[in-house]
């Protein structure tokens, strides 16, 4: 059955071991540069130039030339927040949203003249669904060396407000009048504050502040991460008297528990086991991918609907994989806003974290360097809103490269491996995004055969 | 404080049509093999969650409620809502059945006052209309709305 964007899931209790379990490598992974927004002028700037210059370091890293690259796939999900039209538009190839604000298989395969791709799949899921499809998408045979971005953008102006956004309209239509006229605007910000308020309430923590040391330590391992964001662009740390004096977004929600937009791709080159043996780097091989996509019977989910879907996720996972908690060493939940991260830690027991336990983690020691390292690349909070970082830093810590710029070359600045390299073992990671409710994580090890 | 305006679906005109009356109505499973028989939803859905029958009718319910959770806000991306700033956006629970759950700005508790856990009745605020009003909204559109009792 051909894959579309959605049936590739293991959505379901009971799936047993992944068919594909251990066939699977990630054989390499390239950056872009990552700028604050996209300034409207430089063409060498946009989502399109950026994704030739991650997938060209991606290809670069695993020791490919296009000419190797049979499949590609990516999301449409770039999340500008607002599109490029009704601006006037520029010469080919940057004369429509593709190559600007998107940028598609068909529009790369053009543009990096890829000659013999086979598989394009242009409409997949944001952050990680895209990579749990890619996975499927390799263990089916759709391709056998397939490049796999995500584009994150953000333009001039305040986030979702422009011209033709919803949000500054007079009107709320659809489905989101039952929500949008009362001020609602999004799950992953509003519903997880709300369920995030309900944890604090339950399980006796404050519901305004207790996320500071998690926000300092992000930005701590976010500064080690010398393709981020704020390694490049603010290198400067922050202390939990700053988050403590962040403005409020959403009281309690203060601005610095939110990622902040950037600019940037990521790309990943996605390959059989058997081939990735003897290409460049250190495979990564892919045990499991697992989703769990449990909505809310009402307007907005509970404590006890994300606590559940958590669960059902972890076990999925566990019984795909066939490891259990005790195994994973490197963990990377998605941390766009850091007021949902606790309910993975609890859904995945980590480091033995249980139920209403995760609060009283972010009070320990949770450095790289320390027994517990936890969003070792910093995450999404602390390298910029690129999504993907929980992704390259589990390609990294498993290469043992972590501090580097993941292309095993010594880069000005970053030791290789670097200070961000963890000193626990670190021979199986497991990330994923986005909220509870609805994600999708990947377990990743240094051994396909891994138990 | 000015709402953004629905603009209701064809599917959901009844819904907003009751409001228009004073009435709060949610769908309500009318298959009698279902799981759960009598299960209301809320946002109206195509099908039942609990038996995935499209069988349901209007069930008028009384409104009474309590305060589950609530935050402030402080920097809306919704631009008719932001001279209203900072406004409370809080979570209510339907006492008929405490699993469906309504937005609510709690007109009458000043932001950050919120009796989590305190009762609320419901009542029916008049939408702020604007000239040249889409054809397909009532100028006189209610909207459900809770204030603390
Ligand atoms: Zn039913």
């Amino acid at each position: 059955m051909p894959l579309t964007r959605s049936n590739w899931q293991r959505n379901k209790d009971g799936l047993g071991v992944w068919e594909h379990r251990g066939k699977v490598a990630v054989a390499g992974w390239g950056q872009s540069p990552i700028d604050r927004r996209w300034d409207g002028v430089s063409l060498d700037k946009t989502m399109g130039a950026y994704t030739m210059i991650a997938i060209q370091n991606a290809l670069k890293d695993a020791g490919l030339t296009l000419d190797d690259v049979d499949g590609l796939l990516t999301s449409p999900d770039t999340r500008v927040g607002q599109t490029w039209a009704p601006r006037p538009y520029f010469e080919a190839p940057y004369d429509s949203e593709d190559g600007i604000t998107l940028c598609s298989g068909e529009w790369i395969q053009k543009q990096m003249g890829m000659k013999n791709v086979k598989y394009i799949e242009s409409n997949s899921q944001a952050m990680a669904g895209l990579m749990g499809h890619a996975a499927q998408a390799v263990g089916e045979g759709e391709a056998e060396v397939l490049v796999v971005w995500y584009p994150m953008g953000n333009l001039e102006g305040r986030y979702e407000q422009g011209a033709t956004n919803v949000n500054s309209g007079t009107y709320t239509r659809g489905n989101a009048a039952f929500n949008a006229a009362w001020g609602y605007q999004s799950g992953a910000q509003m519903n997880a504050l709300m369920v995030f308020e309900q944890y604090c309430r339950k399980y006796g923590y404050p519901i305004d502040g207790g996320l500071a040391p998690f926000a300092v330590n992000q930005r701590r391992n976010g500064l080690m991460t010398p393709w981020g964001f704020y390694a490049q662009h603010e290198p400067y740390q922050i202390t939990e008297e700053d988050y403590i004096n962040s403005r409020y977004e959403s009281e309690p929600l203060r601005i610095l528990d939110c990622d902040r937009p950037v600019m940037g791709v990521a790309a990943f080159v996605y390959t059989t086991a058997a081939r990735a043996k003897d290409m460049r780097q250190k495979p990564v091989y892919i045990l499991n991918h697992a989703t769990a996509s449990d909505p809310a019977r009402s307007t907005m989910a509970t404590l006890e609907e994300h606590q559940e879907s958590c669960r059902r996720l972890g076990a999925r996972m566990y019984e795909g994989s066939g490891l259990s908690a005790a195994d994973v060493d490197v963990f990377n939940p998605y941390d766009g806003y850091l007021t949902f991260t606790q309910q993975f830690f609890e859904g995945f027991n980590w480091h033995g974290v249980k139920e209403g336990e995760a609060m009283d983690f972010y009070k320990g020691d949770m450095r790289v360097e320390g027994p517990h390292p936890f969003l070792s690349s910093g995450g999404n909070n602390g390298t910029g809103r690129t999504r993907s970082a929980i992704m390259s830093d589990c390609i990294e810590q498993l290469r043992g490269q972590a501090g580097g710029m993941g292309d095993g070359v010594q880069h000005p600045g970053a030791p290789n491996p670097g200070p961000r390299q963890i000193q626990i073992r670190h021979e199986t990671a497991l990330m994923g995004a986005l909220t509870p409710g609805g994600a999708t994580f990947l377990m990743f090890s240094t051994d396909p055969m891994a138990s | 404080m000015p709402k953004q305006i629905p603009v209701p679906m064809p599917e959901h005109k009844p819904f907003w049509d009751a409001l228009n009356e004073h009435k709060l109505v949610v769908q309500r499973c009318t298959n009698a093999s279902c799981s759960e028989p009598g299960r209301l939803r809320y946002p109206p859905e195509p099908k039942c969650d609990a038996c995935g029958s499209d069988q349901f009718d209007w069930k008028q319910v009384e409104g009474k409620g309590h305060i589950l959770e609530y935050f402030v806000v402080h920097d809306s991306r919704i631009k008719r809502m932001q001279v209203d700033q900072p406004f409370n956006l809080a979570l209510i629970t339907l006492d008929e059945d405490p699993g469906l759950n309504f937005l609510s700005n709690l007109p009458g508790t000043a932001p950050g006052q919120v009796p989590v856990g305190g009762a609320v009745e419901l009542f029916f605020e008049p939408i702020v209309p604007v000239d040249d009003l889409d054809p397909a909204c009532n100028p006189n559109q209610l909207i459900h709305e809770w204030r603390v009792i």
